[in-house]
């Protein structure tokens, strides 16, 4: 009943009559699928946690890089990623009542909750397309030093952060974006700065009330904020000017963050578009009436491992990304 | 296929009358540990950051253990997992449990390792 091929030694023991696991073939598949896909993401997870514990002093916090609702101004950290595990874990439950439906032979209930899992994962995808373009494009600003660290601005009154336009001189000074065709071979400029680095620096020296904010965590597991003087000698290491996060360089702390945030989540992301592609597949199979032909709503029940899958290790990512 | 379902959650202590019941019982559990997880996260409570245990703060043990519950009613509810034989149950959850624990332990171990070469090492890296 399981199986599409019929040959008919399939009820002999040794020819695959036995089945001591009681799932059949497909099933099986899916679930060491997911086995050995669920080991590539715990490795991911534990390389991130990897590079988190070498530079344990100087991690960004999760609460100060994702802080922005769509549509909304403000400082809110963590509710749409919130918002976002609370749709995929809908959608989720949308699944199991297919399946549940499925197993009922209820094709029309089947169709209804097919649609409504696609589009909870449609959802989910288009925010987290959402929270890449809010991370690449940044929020504040940053000055990178010549080895690599990130110092970014505070106002000392506020105790707010600063961003780069609130201090920063505009300078007459032009100057042109280096680009691939000119100069040194295949050496080129990713994005040019709203601000140079001179504009920044002498703005810098004449807003008295401008702080610089370290990576390093203090006891109190906050950043840590110089004062004015040795603010003015920090900014002597000033290399360049970042904007936004990309993969080689990261105004919010280390570049690795950012490597991570984009590998894992990418691959999250990826996993949940081409969950949706087979979601969409499964649906069109049901509207058809394929399974009904077929006696078995099994398929639905095989994509429906896939999709809590995704969902499974969405709860991972967002402790080990966003809580811890 | 098993057709029949287990219909008791948190070791018989609520047992649901239908399949559909089940699955909207554990979605509400899912969603209030959800919302425990984000307060916590938002407010960060003193007493839990402050207090360490086993060299990591309790407020981060909340988030694992409370990660490692939501896991638990995914995949032994919405991925059927309970109603499963246990063979293929413990094939599924041990393997992967067993691996994972002995990844963690090694790379763990050497980024702290690394990290206290960088801190007290003779070796400049933020120039």
């Amino acid at each position: 009943m399981d199986t599409t091929v019929t040959t008919g030694t399939e009820e002999s023991v040794w020819g695959g009559g036995n089945r001591p696991l009681n799932a059949s073939y497909g099933k099986m598949m899916m679930w060491f699928f997911i086995v050995s896909d669920a080991l590539t993401f715990s490795g991911f997870l534990v390389s991130y946690g990897f590079s988190r514990f070498k530079f344990i002093e100087t991690w960004p916090i999760a609460d100060e890089v994702f802080t922005h609702v769509p549509f909304f101004h403000g400082n809110f950290p963590m509710y749409y990623v919130a918002f976002m595990t609370f749709i995929l874990i809908m959608s989720s439950v949308t699944m199991v009542l297919a399946v549940d439906a499925g197993h009922k032979m209820m094709q029309k209930k089947v169709i209804l909750y097919m649609f409504l899992t696609i589009i909870g994962g449609a959802i989910f995808v288009g925010s987290q397309a959402w929270e890449w373009a809010t991370f690449i494009k940044g929020d504040y600003g940053a000055i990178e030093t010549k080895g690599g660290r990130i110092l970014q601005f505070v106002n000392a009154e506020t105790g707010k952060r600063a961003a780069l336009a609130d201090f920063a001189k505009t300078l007459p000074e032009d100057r042109v974006k280096h680009v691939k065709s000119e100069g040194v071979w295949y050496m080129d400029e990713g994005y040019k700065t709203s601000f140079s680095l001179n504009e920044v620096v002498e703005g810098f020296k004449t807003s008295p009330n401008i702080l610089i904010r370290t990576e390093t965590i203090n006891e109190e597991g906050e950043k840590t904020v110089l004062d004015r003087s040795a603010s003015l000698a920090k900014l002597k290491d000033a290399a360049l000017v970042v904007e936004g996060a990309n993969l080689i360089r990261n105004e919010y702390g280390s570049r690795l963050f950012a490597d991570f945030f984009f590998f894992i989540t990418g691959f999250h992301g990826f996993h949940v578009f081409s969950g949706v592609v087979i979601n969409v597949i499964i649906f069109f199979n049901i509207i058809l009436g394929t399974y009904e032909r077929r006696g078995h709503y099994e398929m639905v029940e095989k994509v429906g491992l896939y999709w809590h899958f995704v969902d499974l290790v969405w709860v991972f990512v967002f402790t080990f990304f966003y809580l811890v | 296929m098993a057709h029949e379902h287990k219909l008791e959650i948190f070791r018989g202590l609520v047992k649901f009358k239908s399949n559909i019941q089940k699955i909207w019982g554990v979605l509400i559990f899912l969603t209030i540990v959800t919302a425990v997880e984000v307060a916590l996260g938002i407010t960060k409570p003193e007493f839990l950051t402050k207090t360490y245990f086993i060299g990591m703060k309790l407020l981060n043990w909340i988030f694992i253990i409370l990660t490692l519950v939501k896991a638990y009613y995914i995949a032994w509810d919405f991925m059927h997992l309970r109603d499963e034989r246990s063979s293929l149950r413990r094939a599924i959850v041990w393997t992967p449990i067993f691996l994972i624990c002995y990844l963690i332990f090694i790379l763990l171990f050497e980024a702290d390792y690394i990290y206290t070469v960088f801190k007290e090492g003779f070796l400049a890296w933020n120039f």
